[in-house]
This record gives structure tokens, C-alpha cells and sequence, in this order.
């Protein structure tokens, strides 16, 4: 079958490889580019560990064809935050003990930022509702809560403190 | 999971699409958000030798608002529909809706025309364009055509649209009076185990008008003019809601699967479509 040439921008950085229409954006991002944040979990749409951000939307990259996202930017879990420099909402995750195996958290952090952009102080519930597409098996979602919900206070004290 | 190779197309309007769906036949189908094409793809049900992508067809996004004519584009969104206010001013059913569909990275990517024009029973839009009694406009080789929502469904996947048409937009009168869509479902994500959508006008303290309509009970999705009927001319108390509730009741027909039995099914629907109007009765 044909190569396609595609187009990203990947946290940043213009990306170009050929791909067979069928590769899904997930493959693409850990094999080809070597992101292997984002993690590849159910495979059928539900648990959301694939999560990454397409051109300002939250999508499960398992569902989503390279040839789709072409010319799109993309923003994962490395675009975020650095081992040395974490982002804000890594820093709460791992204070608030928002993860234990952490198999979920790449897609979990994506997936708040995002709803973090959109809603910067959001609600216990709604910080509840925007994350229903991520599943964690181990924390009970409590923590995870309380670190989004911290999160948000930190980034709007910032905020307010620079004003 | 990877799907059997296919060939990626993707024009920029409607006319290139169409003309693709022709030249490729039945070996094409149409890409929306894909939430339902390609998990299908993906488990090898579905075999697509070719794939037109909508994404760019910029005449399939937007949502207008013409008086109390509303015309949604095919490529919009659940997201979209849940976020535009001028939508939840004159139709806030659709928000309603949208809301109770999967989660939100799959609402940033499923549309409103996809999920009208996939056929699956378990889709939400289906149900309340029944309610809305909304029209489906349809592009092909001949131009263009515009079907009933009320004449679409023939029984699960299979719709009036033919192999080479292109659903392009939905297009209903905002309904007066108070709404509800209901929904219940095992888990997010999943689809409704029962859902009704009901529309009613008051005046004078009485059901002026109503509408009532079901997802999931059935192969297609259910409109039940008796139920309208059992509640039009009452005060919507509790003996018109339960013969209401009755006659929808009697319009559907549940078939056992992972959701439980039929008759948990029809215990379901009943208290769904109950609350339902109760909700749509406390807000007309």
C-alpha cells in the first residue's frame, strides 16, 4: 500500500515521515518519533491512556489515523513538562500521590491540561466530568481529583500574583 | 489492533466528495470523526478499500441560526454543539444531549452528522432528531435531497441514504416549550441502556404539543406519536405521564444483549421516559 508523506508539529517541532494510511496517530508517536509517553492501554477509545492534544482538542490517539492528523499540531506528554523541569500539573500529581503504577498519567496530565485551558477553575465536578474519558485502575480517581483541582490553584495564584 | 490497508482521500468540498463516493463505489466510505468507523476498522468489521476523509470540506462545519430554522453542519461536533450559545438558546436539547454522549475526547472528535448517519441504534442523535422531527439534508450524483429524520431509519445501519450520498447537514425548527433528553447507561462511554427525548409546549396549564421519542429500544430509533397523544390536551399529572409512559412503552421493542434482558429493558424505558417528561412538563 502507498506511503503517505505527513506533516506534524510535535511539541513544538516540525515532523515529516511517511506512513501507510493505517498507522494510528498512537504508533506513529512512539515508534516513528520515539514519544513513548503517551501509552497505548485498551486500544478501543475507552480508558484514554493514548490521550494526547490535536490542534487544541484532546483525543485518544488510538483512534485518530496518521493520515488525520496530518498538517496538525500535536502537543503529548514530553511537550509538558521535563524530568528537571516539571509542569505544574506533574508537580501536583506527585505531591498529591495522583498516580501509583502510573501507567494512566501521561494521558491523565494531557487530558487536564487541556480542561485546565478551557476551564481554569473548574469544580470538583467538573473537573470529574472532563476527565470521565481517562481510567485509572489504582488510585480510585480520588488523588488524581485533588491534584488537577491543586493544580489550578497554583496556576490562578500565579496568575494573580503576576497581575 | 490495526485496520486492513485502504487508500486516504481527502477533498475540500462536497462535490470532489461526492464524486469520489461515485468513482469508488461501494469499496468507499466517508470518514467523520471516525469514533464509530474506525474501532470497526480496527476489530476487521469493516473492510474499506477507500477512505474520504471530510475533515477540510469546509461547507460541512457550522451551525446557523436563520429565525427558528436551525441548520447544523455534518462535521460539527459534540463538542461544538455543547459550546455555542446561540444553539442553547434556541435548542438546548442538543446541549443536553451532547453531553451524555461517551466522554470528552470522544466528543471532540464525534460529529452530529456521523452519528445521525451511521444507523447504529445506540447513537443519540437519532432519537432526538425523531423527537425534533428534524430533516437530513443529502447530497449525490443527481444534486441534492432532503429526507425526514422520521423516514430515515430502516432497520440497524441501514438508512435511506444511498451508497453515494453524503449526509450534509440536519435541519430543524427550534422547538418551543420545555425539553429533556434522559439517558441511562451502564458506565461512560457505554451507550444508552434506555434514553428518551421529549419536547413539550404548555399553555393554559395544559400540553399544548408534545413529542416523544426513544434511542436504543428498538433496530431503529422510536418516535411514538401515542405517547404524544396521551399527554396532548392533560396537565401532564401523573395518570396522563403513566399512560403516556404506556403507550411509548408499547412503540418499542428491546432485544436482550450485554445490557440486560428485555424486560430490565422495558423496566428502564419506563422510568426513563417518565422522567423525561416530568423534566421536559417542570420546564415548559
Amino acid at each position: 500500500m502507498t506511503k503517505m508523506h505527513i506533516k506534524l508539529t510535535v511539541n513544538g517541532k516540525a515532523e515529516e515521515l511517511l506512513a501507510e494510511p493505517r498507522e494510528l496517530l498512537i504508533h506513529v508517536l512512539r515508534e516513528r518519533l520515539n514519544l513513548t509517553g503517551a501509552h497505548i492501554g485498551c486500544e478501543t477509545s475507552h480508558c484514554g491512556a493514548c490521550t494526547v492534544e490535536m490542534n487544541g482538542k484532546s483525543v485518544k490517539s488510538c483512534t485518530v489515523f496518521a493520515a488525520q492528523a496530518n498538517g496538525a499540531e500535536i502537543t503529548t506528554i514530553e511537550g509538558l513538562g521535563s524530568p528537571d523541569a516539571l509542569h505544574v500539573l506533574q508537580r501536583s500529581f506527585r505531591e498529591h500521590h495522583g498516580l501509583q503504577c502510573g501507567f494512566c498519567t501521561p494521558g491523565m496530565i494531557t487530558r487536564a491540561h487541556r480542561l485546565l485551558q478551557e476551564n481554569p477553575a473548574p469544580t470538583e465536578d467538573e473537573v470529574r466530568f472532563g476527565m470521565a474519558g481517562n481510567l485509572c485502575r489504582c488510585t480510585g480517581y480520588q488523588n488524581i481529583v485533588k491534584s488537577i483541582l491543586a493544580a489550578a490553584s497554583e496556576i490562578n495564584a500565579a496568575q494573580e500574583a503576576a497581575e | 489492533m490495526i485496520p486492513a490497508a485502504f487508500e486516504y482521500h481527502r477533498p475540500v468540498d462536497v462535490t470532489s466528495a461526492a464524486s469520489l463516493l461515485r468513482r469508488l463505489g461501494d469499496e468507499a466510505r466517508v470518514l467523520a470523526g471516525g469514533h464509530s468507523l474506525i474501532p470497526m476498522m480496527k476489530l476487521r468489521m469493516a473492510a474499506i478499500e477507500h477512505l474520504i476523509d471530510l475533515q477540510d470540506i469546509d461547507a460541512l462545519k457550522g451551525i446557523s441560526i436563520d429565525g427558528d430554522t436551525v441548520t447544523i453542519g455534518a462535521m460539527v461536533t459534540q463538542a461544538e454543539l455543547i459550546a455555542h450559545e446561540g444553539l442553547a438558546k434556541v435548542a438546548p436539547i442538543l446541549r443536553e444531549a451532547a453531553l451524555q454522549i461517551a466522554d470528552p475526547q470522544v466528543r471532540y472528535m464525534g460529529t452530529l452528522g456521523g452519528n445521525v448517519a451511521n444507523g447504529d441504534p445506540g447513537n443519540d442523535m437519532p432519537g432526538l432528531m425523531q423527537a425534533l422531527g428534524a430533516a437530513f439534508l443529502l447530497t449525490g450524483p443527481d444534486g441534492a435531497r432532503e429526507v425526514a429524520a422520521r423516514d430515515f431509519y430502516e432497520a440497524a445501519y441501514m438508512t435511506a441514504r444511498e451508497e453515494d450520498e453524503i449526509l450534509t447537514a440536519v435541519r430543524f425548527t427550534a422547538p418551543p416549550g420545555g425539553y429533556a433528553y434522559e439517558k441511562q447507561k451502564r458506565k461512560i462511554g457505554d451507550y444508552a441502556t434506555a434514553a428518551a427525548a421529549v419536547l413539550i409546549g404548555k399553555e393554559g396549564g395544559r400540553v399544548a404539543h408534545a413529542s416523544v421519542a426513544m434511542t436504543n429500544l428498538s433496530d431503529t430509533p422510536v418516535w411514538s406519536p401515542a405517547a404524544a397523544k396521551a399527554l396532548t390536551g392533560t396537565d401532564c399529572g401523573p395518570e396522563a405521564i403513566r399512560a403516556a409512559t404506556e403507550a411509548a412503552l408499547a412503540d418499542i421493542d428491546p432485544t436482550e444483549d450485554n445490557r440486560g434482558p428485555v424486560a430490565f429493558k422495558r423496566h428502564v424505558a419506563g422510568i426513563i421516559i417518565t422522567r423525561a417528561i416530568q423534566r421536559a412538563w417542570s420546564r415548559a
